[in-house]
């Protein structure tokens, strides 16, 4: 694609895409330290996933004054503007995902006894499905590549299903050990924010295929 | 905004030739009646050109050549049986540097309704200038002074007084050739206002520079390049999501 | 670059300023000094034209009373028009009857330098009021030429010495005479007048002006409006540009050949000289017109057009009002030179000695030039004044025709 005419144009874009991307990969850094943490019972780094999310949430202001400025002064049009606009949005729904994070570090206090769950081990296999979809996701924007974007709307479909497992064992589970309930309380509420953090992914999915394609992607 | 409508002026396949050189290349396009239609695209690429293709002002240069069929309401504006005189009462024009008579303003508004004898008497011609100036949006700030010369008003006065002038002949269609690059933005406020409320009244066309104002003002826009027409469609899909990419790069501000 | 002081801030430049400042004043200094050179020839010319003619306005007159009730003159029957009154009385006797009253009052020796036509004068003022012949009248009456160069001239000899005695006794005088802008050509200066070389001038211009300014006014809109641009136009416009510098004689000869040959009766008609001078007016009017008509911008044109105006409309409501200054300037300059030019004139024989004003168009007449070069041929010094009194009258005329199309050219002044 041919520069703009007016340099400043495109160094404006390039910072955006960059706090874009700077945001992303601080919510999969989240994301794995967090389940990390879950894991191996590690309170501190629990922590730590919880103050770095203050920075995630100074990241969206930026991007929000960013793509504000841009529309004032420089008038974008056409995938430009779409992509402006999607740039705005994403950045709003990686906060959340961030967000999501700590609230599942915050939960790994709250469990007690960790060894002993038999479901503990699904729940990090369904968090690496949605941080790969969270990093596809972000190399799609980066790439204004729809395919990809594709793809990552369709993996949603095997978090979903982990989400069905991993609630059918832990309910079964609390059924027959009555004492662990709030424990596996706090594991569904994890699995039930990892699952979004899936749908979160499939939302930016569709912002980078309208950025790109000038449409929301078919079936959906 | 789809419509059923027919088209009040079409076109196809016109081509413009100054000498040797072609301005204009094989563009077909319909002027819808019930729409403000934008003009845009980098200098020289024909669409000063082809609009006074519209109005047949290029028989005013000796070395301009037409072809192709062009349509008003049907009938074929370049045959014999169609008189110029009365295909510019029909399809009038505002030009891009004010030009009012050197007259008063009353002069200014009842010259075309007189030479066309459109009105009987002076009532009759004293109603026709005030309706078209009311319409102008220029009534209030000139109708204690309508003997003073048309020259000593501002900018954008003059250019509503040209607005004013063109509509005095009842035209069904109003051409318009950058009638903003002259004026400051205020005066091209008023006048984008006034294009929106005469939009319906008269089949607009307007070339213009900035893709801002064809973005506000118009309702289709058709993009000119070198001489072709690229795209034309919906203004809101021209520029959200234009079909082509020379469209696309000349919108974006990746053109040049 | 910031460190290197901007180029217009270094001594070289500022001793380069100053050339170029002394290069404004020097031509400053040259364009007063033509002014001023202009100015100096002009007033020089006023001031000696004016001098010199002075005298030209005056004439030497006696006061003559004359008793008409012991004469028994009459007003003739049935007559009503004044050449034939004048004629009656003369035959009655008037003559002797106004010569024995300057014998009377001034003495035969003055009674003789009676101007031989002065009793027409007295004739005519009774014409215009016959109650004079019952009664008595004092009569102020142009002397002969040699008496009133003598005065003038203050020679010794008797003639002089006669004129200095009236003019002690205040019988005789030299005072201003409008007569000679009311009388025609005369043999005698003190009988002389301008009027029929100006009437003949006033109809030859107004000939020059009906002919050449429609004819080319009509040309330059066509040349600028409707001709095609082609070999054939240019061929024109060089042609009209080389028309206006033809010398002025060669049209005399054109009169001549043609205009004569169709109309050989009229040879001195103020026609056949409007129609010369017309040919010779017509390029500059032309050329003028051009140039007037293609400074109106294209803008107004288009305006015009866009409206629906066919060509004529937009040629005669737009195009032509804005030129219109334009070509008023460059008719005011083409009648300029018409008024003054004697040569084609004398060429178709407006030479003649002209002693009654011309009555119209095709009537026998001169101009005020070829008058002025006739008297100046004239030996008598009388004439020599009246000459530069006819110079003044001719530049008066100039300045009123000028006047006239300058105010029109600035009523019809618009800005665009």
């Amino acid at each position: 694609m041919p520069e703009h005419t007016v340099k400043a144009f495109d160094e404006d874009i390039t910072r955006l895409r960059g706090l874009i991307a700077e945001m992303g990969g601080l919510a999969e850094v989240a994301i794995e330290e967090a389940m990390r943490a879950l894991v191996t019972g590690d309170e501190d780094l629990a922590e730590a996933v919880v103050a770095r999310d203050k920075r995630l949430d100074a990241l969206e202001a930026e991007v929000d004054t960013m793509a504000i400025r841009i529309i004032a002064l420089r008038a974008p049009m056409a995938d430009d503007l779409r992509e402006i606009i999607a740039a705005l949005k994403i950045g709003g729904v990686v906060e959340r995902i961030g967000d999501y994070a700590k609230n599942i570090a915050k939960r790994v206090g709250e469990i007690e006894d960790r060894k002993r769950f038999e479901p503990l081990t699904l729940i990090p296999a369904m968090a690496e499905v949605a941080a790969e979809m969270v990093h596809d996701v972000l190399t799609a924007f980066a790439a204004r590549d729809p395919v990809l974007a594709r793809e990552v709307i369709d993996k949603d479909e095997k978090v979903d299903a982990f989400y069905d497992s991993i609630f059918r064992n832990l309910v079964s589970y609390m059924v027959e050990n009555p004492a662990t309930i709030s424990s596996a309380a706090q594991l569904l509420f994890v699995a039930r924010n990892i699952e979004r953090i899936g749908d979160h992914a499939t939302n930016v999915a569709e912002m980078v295929h309208f950025a790109a394609l000038g449409t929301l992607p078919p079936d959906r | 905004m789809v419509t059923n409508a027919p088209p009040k002026m079409c076109t196809r396949d016109v081509s413009v030739w100054y000498g040797e050189k072609k301005a204009v290349d094989a563009v077909s396009i319909d002027i819808p009646a019930e729409f403000v239609t934008a003009f845009i695209g980098p200098s020289g690429c024909g669409k000063s050109t082809f609009l006074r293709v519209l109005n047949r002002m290029n028989d005013t240069i000796p070395s301009a050549r037409v072809e192709g069929c062009i349509e008003l309401d049907g009938d074929d504006i370049y045959a014999s049986r169609m008189d110029v005189v009365q295909l510019r009462a029909r399809v009038g024009m505002v030009f891009q540097k004010p030009n009012p008579f050197p007259k008063s303003i009353y002069e200014n508004v009842a010259y075309g309704p007189r030479i066309h004898g459109l009105a009987e008497g002076k009532v009759e011609l004293d109603a026709i200038v005030e309706q078209s100036l009311r319409r102008a949006g220029l009534w209030d700030e000139v109708k204690d002074r309508l003997a003073d010369s048309g020259t000593a008003l501002s900018g954008g006065q003059q250019q509503r007084l040209c607005i004013a002038r063109a509509i005095a002949v009842q035209p069904e269609v109003i051409l318009m050739d950058e009638p903003c690059s002259a004026l400051d933005p205020i005066a091209t406020a008023k006048i984008e206002e006034l294009i929106d409320e005469l939009r319906g009244r008269y089949a607009i066309v307007i070339v213009t520079h900035s893709m801002q104002q064809a973005a506000r003002v118009s309702q289709r826009t058709a993009f000119f390049h070198l001489g072709k027409m690229v795209e034309y469609g919906e203004t809101s899909q021209i520029f959200t999501n234009p079909r082509e990419v020379r469209t696309k790069d000349y919108i974006t501000g990746r053109y040049g | 670059m910031n460190d290197a002081p901007s180029p217009t801030r270094t001594a070289a430049f500022e001793a380069r300023l100053k050339k170029r400042y002394s290069a404004e004043r020097r031509f400053k200094a040259f364009g007063l000094g033509a002014i001023g050179l202009s100015i100096a020839v002009l007033v020089f010319l006023l001031v000696s034209m004016t001098v010199n003619g002075i005298g030209g306005f005056q004439r030497v007159t006696v006061e003559v009373p004359i008793d008409f009730t012991k004469v028994g003159l009459t007003m003739p029957a049935g007559v009503s028009d004044r050449p034939a009154i004048v004629r009656a009385l003369g035959d009655q006797g008037l003559p002797q009857v106004v010569e024995f009253g300057a014998e009377q009052a001034l003495g035969s020796a003055a009674a003789r330098e009676l101007n031989s036509d002065a009793w027409r004068q007295v004739a005519e003022a009774i014409a215009d009021d016959p109650v004079l012949l019952r009664g008595r009248g004092e009569f102020t009456l142009p002397t002969t030429n040699d008496l009133a160069a003598a005065y003038v001239e203050d020679r010794p000899g008797e003639l002089g010495d006669v004129a200095r005695r009236l003019a002690a006794e205040g019988k005789l005088e030299r005072s201003f005479d409008w007569g000679f802008l009311t009388r025609s050509d005369a043999t005698d200066p003190q009988q002389v007048g301008i009027w029929s070389a100006l009437k003949g001038s006033m109809l030859t211009m107004l000939v020059t002006l009906l002919l050449a300014f429609p004819i080319g006014v009509l040309a330059a809109l066509y040349l600028e409006e409707y001709a095609p641009k082609n070999r054939w136009t240019d061929v024109i416009e060089v042609s009209i540009n080389n028309l206006a510098a033809v010398p002025s004689i060669i049209f005399g000869l054109l009169g001549l050949g043609v205009f004569l040959t169709l109309f050989p009766y009229m040879r001195s008609a103020p026609l056949i000289g409007g129609m010369t001078l017309a040919l010779m007016t017509m390029p500059v009017i032309v050329i003028a017109g051009r140039n007037a008509i293609k400074a109106v911008p294209p803008s107004i044109r288009d305006g015009a057009m866009a409206l629906g105006a066919s060509p004529v409309q937009v040629v005669f409501h737009h195009v032509l009002p804005l030129a219109l200054p334009g070509i008023l300037t460059g008719t005011i300059i083409g009648m300029a030179r018409a008024l003054g030019e004697t040569a084609p004139l004398l060429m178709i024989g407006m030479r003649a000695f002209i002693a009654t004003p011309p009555d119209g168009f095709t009537d026998p007449a001169t101009v005020l030039p070829v008058q002025i070069f006739l008297w100046s041929d004239e030996i008598d010094r009388g004439f020599v004044e009246r000459t530069s009194a006819a110079i003044i009258v001719l530049l008066v005329f100039l300045l009123v025709m000028n006047g006239l199309a300058i105010y029109l050219r600035n009523r019809f002044e618009k800005t665009w």
